[in-house]
């Protein structure tokens, strides 16, 4: 089992026939992603090579999925673009849209979170995250498939490269699914989301989840940490010496007068029982401690 | 982006909102002149993009133009919360009524769009909050509808505008909300809102955060860009196209992607507890690539910063590859040559990492120290940087 994505997932890549998109659609493919095609209004017809396998260009999303029947998007469409195309794959109905395009202006990604909350048939990973992988059987995004393989740690993450770090450093224990959730103001899949969906996942035993500053989304995960989760879970916060009011790198990493600091969340997560580490290492190492106590899976 | 006053009242002015966009002066004599063209009393305004001006001397009342130049004189190059004042806004005084409070803002938690209204404005909106909350209305926007007249005179009931203001009200409500979506601001806030004795509105105040995500669809709001407060080293990675943010500390920092860099700066910090308070002196994000040029760049950057002792790179190849890391270091340094002067900390790891420490030990730079793991540099790092000559005494 996993969260999100599994060997079942059949995907298509807006903006496949891009540099980006194709790069990362040729890494998709080598992970044993299920890729069905990709779209592009102005290649529709045409096919897209990859290691001698065609994939088929489809001039929008609907006929992308009437021909294929893809339940994911993985979206690589520059930032002007990618309102419209991911109100596109809301309206062919598909289930998961992973936005890995960096720099969508924030009200686009309001509009197009609340045209998915008013379908109800869409969930929206990112925008300007690195995506889902499932090891060993699907990885819609951009997260390196050959860092760590199938475990029973499920990840959930604002930044990319803490992502690959952890997983490097668990990877003989591997993972279930890590979602890279990005770390804009305003992100179609939170902390509480995957922590939920890792909570009813009966593969995953045990849960690493990596914040940093900025708004109170850690906070809030802390809250449905007490109320709903049985999982051990282990933290970490990057930013503590991140100063007041200067974003860092991420649109939403900005500390606001008192508000958004690593402390305030370090010490939110710790009273709702999460061990947080101080450095990834350290965060690692929790984590290895929290498996060897579980001991051996059974069955 | 956070604007200065003049700058969103500019954008009030676009977009129909009531209140004078003022006069904008950078000397004393455009001062007396700007009170001059305004005739009366005027009001003199330091122009930063920190609240609270008004408690640390920076807004001054003149009695007219002499007076005007006087406040000026002694506003200008004031420095307000670390922010030296480089201009002033001589702005009409009003004759107030009453003060309210109005804003929206991007409601991160609920991902939708907040109004917040209130009468009692002219105060930090937060202290209302607390001390007084039912006199806070608080609606939620749903960015699918928007805010439209209906929705307007819903926010101006729950906020309990007086019934003479309403339909002023009403209008402000949705220019403010144009403001809002076609400026791809983040944050469009008036404090105070000015009931004046006529029972017309002016927005006596603005602060407005713009979204840098949105720049391309704006391609007027470069003029906002104020060079002139921006730290010269912010400003010189800023036209190169990095990510940049200059902090206080000795240790120079280089790494990929902004949750690794946030995370190096902590560790460093740690790390430079031993070592007399080492502290971390950037935040640099090269993202993705980390081509030899861009390494060059971030590198000469961070050795143009005089507090500058060791530099620690911190790559964790996830999609790139650590031998392109490699190559792009040591290019890097033949590019830089001589300007490059201060111990490197590398550490690298993940993909292709035994080739890019090859790369590293055949190159066996002198200033090149090769770690491998993220919490052994930092502490190499900070050590360094304690060694290193000070010519300026330690920072904080």
């Amino acid at each position: 089992m996993s969260i999100f994505l599994s060997a079942d997932s059949t995907v298509i890549v807006q903006g496949m026939t891009g540099s980006e998109g194709q790069k990362h659609t040729r890494r998709m493919l080598a992970s044993g992603t299920a890729i069905v095609g990709g779209v592009n209004a102005r290649k529709a017809g045409t096919t897209v090579d990859f290691e001698g396998v065609e994939q088929p260009v489809f001039g929008t999303v609907k006929e992308a999925v009437e021909a294929t029947g893809a339940d994911v998007s993985v979206v690589f469409v520059p930032p002007a673009f990618t309102k419209d195309a991911v109100l596109e794959a809301i309206d062919a109905g598909v289930a998961l849209v992973v936005v890995i395009t960096e720099g969508v202006p924030v009200h686009d990604t309001a509009a197009f979170f609340a045209a998915a909350q008013a379908a109800g048939t869409t969930r929206i990973v990112g925008p300007n995250c690195p995506g889902v992988i499932t090891p060993g059987e699907s990885n819609a995004g951009i997260i390196p498939a050959n860092i760590a393989g199938k475990g029973r740690i499920g990840l959930v993450s604002k930044s990319g490269t803490l992502t690959y770090q952890l997983m490097y450093e668990l990877r003989d224990i591997g993972f279930t699914t890590a979602v890279g959730i990005g770390g804009d103001p305003i992100i179609g899949t939170t902390h509480i989301d995957c922590l939920r969906a890792f909570e009813d996942d009966p593969d995953t035993d045990a849960v690493i989840m990596v914040g940093e500053i900025g708004g109170d989304a850690e906070e809030r995960a802390a809250d449905f940490i007490t109320a709903n989760v049985s999982k051990p879970v282990v933290g970490y916060v990057a930013g503590f010496t991140a100063p007041e009011g200067k974003t860092m790198g991420h649109a939403g990493a900005i500390v606001s007068g008192s508000s958004g600091t690593a402390e305030a969340k370090k010490v939110a997560l710790e009273a709702a029982g999460v061990r947080v580490g101080k450095t990834p290492s350290e965060t690692a190492q929790l984590m290895r401690e929290v498996i060897e106590a579980l001991g051996v899976k059974q069955g | 982006m956070d604007l200065m006053e003049y700058q969103a009242k500019q954008l009030f002015a676009k977009h129909g909102v009531a209140g004078s966009a003022g006069i904008v002066a950078t000397t004393a004599e455009q001062a007396r002149a700007g009170a001059e063209e305004l005739g009366g009393k005027v009001v003199v305004k330091a122009q930063v993009t920190a609240g609270g001006r008004g408690k640390a001397g920076g807004v001054k009342l003149a009695d007219g133009p002499d007076e005007a130049a006087a406040r000026a004189e002694e506003i200008l190059g004031m420095q307000i919360k670390g922010l030296t004042v480089h201009r002033v806004l001589i702005a009409p005084t009003a004759d107030i009524a009453e003060e309210y409070y109005f804003s929206f803002l991007v409601d991160r938690a609920n991902r939708n769009y907040l109004c917040i209204a209130s009468v009692e404005g002219g105060v930090e909106i937060e202290e209302v909050a607390r001390t007084n909350s039912d006199a806070l209305a608080q609606v939620s926007i749903d960015p699918g509808v928007g805010v439209d007249e209906a929705m307007a005179r819903e926010i101006v009931t729950e906020a309990r505008f007086p019934a003479e203001v309403a339909e002023a009200a009403v209008t402000m409500v949705q220019q403010l909300w144009r403001v809002f979506i076609d400026e791809d601001a983040n944050l469009v806030e008036v404090n105070p809102l000015a009931r004046l004795a006529d029972d017309s509105l002016e927005a006596l105040d603005g602060k407005v955060t713009l979204d840098a995500n949105a720049d391309f669809r704006h391609p007027e709001h470069a003029e906002f860009d104020d060079q002139a407060t921006a730290d010269p080293l912010e400003a010189k990675a800023r036209a190169k196209g990095l990510n940049y943010v200059k902090l206080d500390g000795s240790v120079g920092i280089i790494g990929n992607g902004a949750g690794l860099v946030m995370s190096t700066l902590d560790v460093v910090s740690y790390a430079g507890q031993e070592f007399g308070g080492q502290e971390p002196a950037n935040f640099l994000d090269i993202g993705g690539g980390a081509s030899a040029q861009v390494m060059a760049d971030g590198l000469d950057i961070i050795l143009g910063d005089e507090q500058v002792r060791s530099v620690f790179v911190n790559v964790f190849g996830g999609i790139t590859a650590c031998d392109a890391v490699a190559d792009g270091i040591v290019s890097a340094l033949g590019i830089l040559g001589d300007a490059a002067t201060k111990p490197l900390v590398v550490r690298l790891d993940g993909n292709n990492v035994d080739e890019g420490r090859h790369i590293l030990a055949e190159a066996a730079h002198p200033l090149v120290t090769m770690v491998d793991t993220m919490d052994g540099a930092a502490r190499r790092a900070a050590e360094l940087a304690a060694q290193e000559p000070s010519p300026a005494p330690p920072p904080r």
